[in-house]
């Protein structure tokens, strides 16, 4: 087993409902799906964002989309216009949950390296080129 | 007759209340389209538009719609597009009013027809339903309204698709409400073509879909889309998102020819996640949807269908946007420069608080962020490294009264003179102070809402 960032193997979004940021995780590749369903439990989300998130974590299971969604509550410091954060709604919890680091099987691993980054050399003058993605 | 091939496009216009303004006018001009829908209204939306109004009696909606209708009134017309807006915000009688002079403006007088939705506004009723015993308690601390009521500035229900359906049986041509649900703005014109029945669950489920696909815009097209999102093509043009809906309520979600952006599988799943709850319990006010049954197939050509969805009866339930005066807040920040950027950000933090403490300065919450380092994935970031670049002190504090956090708005710039050096980036003065709008999610029993609400076609 090797450990991997989150960042290679799903891609998320995430938005506010009162003080609770929502966090949906899709599996890149639907086979991996399984795999992040065991590793993300709510508690090892919970341990993950330690002082971030002041109350529960909760976890909804969409296989059908190869997807997880989580409510972190108690997470953007009141909520609404009462957040004194930058991320008052939680637009990029996101990618905070994709720092995660889960173990998966050596050839996963393998096959994920590079995967959700801008590839090596990208500049900017590409930016909109097909060619550019490992997908 | 209806047929099972007929299909009905929806596009969608804007996702929020400063989206790219020239959206709605590609959405018409590229034609093909059967009806335009504009979502303006956030959960602290309405507050925003009932402080203007408190201001101005003639303000209170979104104003950039009036001059979109102006540009795109005739052609809507003439191609038979209808328009569906919760843009009347808290005075949606003052929207339709400045939308009839757009029209006239525009030479389709005569010839065109508003709808004006109202009711949904409970503000004047407030304490006559506190006297009848509804509690309005808070959904999430379970507190009864009456405990900040004195301090309540704006309460709307969010209403479902019925009041929209009936002015587009009235012949409208636009239709502007106040707290439309979002989604509504795109399943009422479903249900009106398609004479889908109110308890035909499935079928209003999949026009929920649809809806919480459109609603946010571009956002399903490619914009904030973080799979291979440098790959995505000119975004510069991104076309927003059409659902072209078929009778039984699937749909296939695309944007125009020769638009920018990009609709996969995966860009319509990070939408269909985004703010969502409980996805087996999706709540409308006309249906609660499943989400954990839908399939997306990718037909190629930035189109996707979307199918499976289903749905069980709606709730007895409206739920209440109540927006109350909470307190104040204002955020300063200043930019610390290497070596040790983050260090003298640190220093200049530990001494402004001295200072707000000497001053005897009393705050609910002060919160100090590292723009450049921790603003955004906080503990997760770690230590900064002493070789930083350069890092934004952002400092903000939030209070019960307006004088300390007036009085900290005026401790930011000294910092430049009087702390840690190497500290620039202080040219747009002092912070602002913010009053702050907390929200208040409530429920009301859905007929004494329903029982109040009215519908009116204007000619233009």
């Amino acid at each position: 087993m090797t450990k991997v960032q989150l960042v290679h193997l799903a891609h998320a979004r995430s938005g506010d409902k009162g003080d609770t940021a929502n966090v949906g995780v899709i599996a890149y590749d639907e086979a991996h799906y399984e795999l992040l369903r065991r590793a993300l439990t709510p508690e090892a989300v919970k341990a993950h964002f330690g002082p971030m998130v002041r109350g529960d974590v909760e976890r909804y299971e969409l296989p059908n989309l190869g997807a997880l969604n989580f409510l972190l509550h108690g997470a953007l410091g009141g909520g609404g216009t009462m957040s004194l954060m930058n991320d008052a709604q939680g637009k990029v919890f996101s990618t905070a949950l994709l720092r995660m680091e889960v173990d998966v099987p050596d050839e996963v691993a393998e096959a994920v390296r590079g995967r959700g980054r801008v590839p090596a050399g990208w500049t900017v003058e590409r930016y909109g080129d097909d060619g550019g993605g490992l997908s | 007759m209806v047929s099972e091939e007929r299909v009905v496009r929806v596009a969608s216009g804007q996702g929020f209340w400063g989206d790219d303004l020239e959206a709605p006018v590609r959405q018409v001009e590229g034609g093909g389209i059967d009806y335009l829908m504009l979502d303006y209204l956030a959960e602290v939306t309405m507050s925003i538009m009932q402080k203007q109004r408190a201001r101005d009696p003639e303000a209170g909606f979104a104003r950039d719609f009036v001059p979109l209708m102006e540009r795109i009134f005739p052609r809507c017309i003439d191609d038979g597009v209808r328009v569906v807006t919760n843009a009347g915000g808290v005075n949606p009688e003052g929207c339709a009013d400045a939308l009839v002079e757009a029209g006239r403006r525009a030479g389709v007088g005569g010839r065109a027809k508003v709808g004006l939705v109202t009711g949904d506004d409970l503000m004047e009723r407030l304490d006559d339903l506190l006297a009848r015993g509804h509690a309005l308690a808070n959904m999430e601390t379970g507190e009864p309204l009456s405990t900040v009521r004195d301090r309540v500035q704006s309460a709307n229900a969010y209403i479902g698709a019925a009041p929209i359906v009936s002015a587009l049986e009235k012949g409208a041509d636009v239709i502007v409400t106040g707290r439309s649900t979002d989604t509504a703005l795109t399943y009422a014109p479903l249900i009106h073509e398609f004479g889908w029945a109110a308890d035909d669950w499935d079928r209003i489920a999949r026009g929920v879909v649809a809806g919480h696909i459109n609603e946010c815009g571009a956002q399903c097209t490619g914009g904030n889309c973080l799979i291979d999102w440098w790959t995505i093509p000119d975004m510069a043009s991104v076309g927003f998102p059409i659902v072209e809906v078929s009778a039984d309520g699937s749909f296939v979600v695309t944007k125009h020819d020769g638009s920018g952006g990009r609709v996969t599988r995966a860009s319509v799943a990070e939408q269909i996640l985004y703010e969502m709850g409980d996805p087996t319990e999706y709540i409308t006010p006309d249906v609660v949807a499943d989400f954990t049954r839908i399939r997306l197939e990718e037909l190629g050509g930035d189109r996707v269908r979307v199918d499976g969805v289903t749905g069980g009866p709606r709730t007895d339930f409206l739920k209440v946007s109540i927006a109350y005066a909470s307190g104040w807040k204002a955020t300063g920040t200043l930019t610390y420069a290497w070596p040790d950027a983050a260090a003298k950000a640190r220093a200049a933090d530990r001494i402004l608080r001295e200072r707000l403490d000497r001053l005897g300065l009393r705050f609910d919450e002060v919160r100090t962020e590292l723009v450049g380092w921790d603003s955004t994935h906080g503990s997760l970031a770690g230590e900064p490294p002493a070789d930083l670049p350069e890092v934004q002190l952002r400092v903000g504090v939030r209070a019960a009264e307006r004088e300390p956090v007036e009085r900290f708005t005026r401790e930011i710039a000294p910092l430049v003179l009087t702390g840690p050096p190497s500290v620039t980036g202080f040219a747009g003065g002092r912070p602002r102070v913010q009053e702050i709008m907390a929200y208040w999610p409530a429920l009301i029993r859905r007929e004494e809402v329903e029982s109040a609400l009215e519908v009116e076609v204007r000619d233009v």
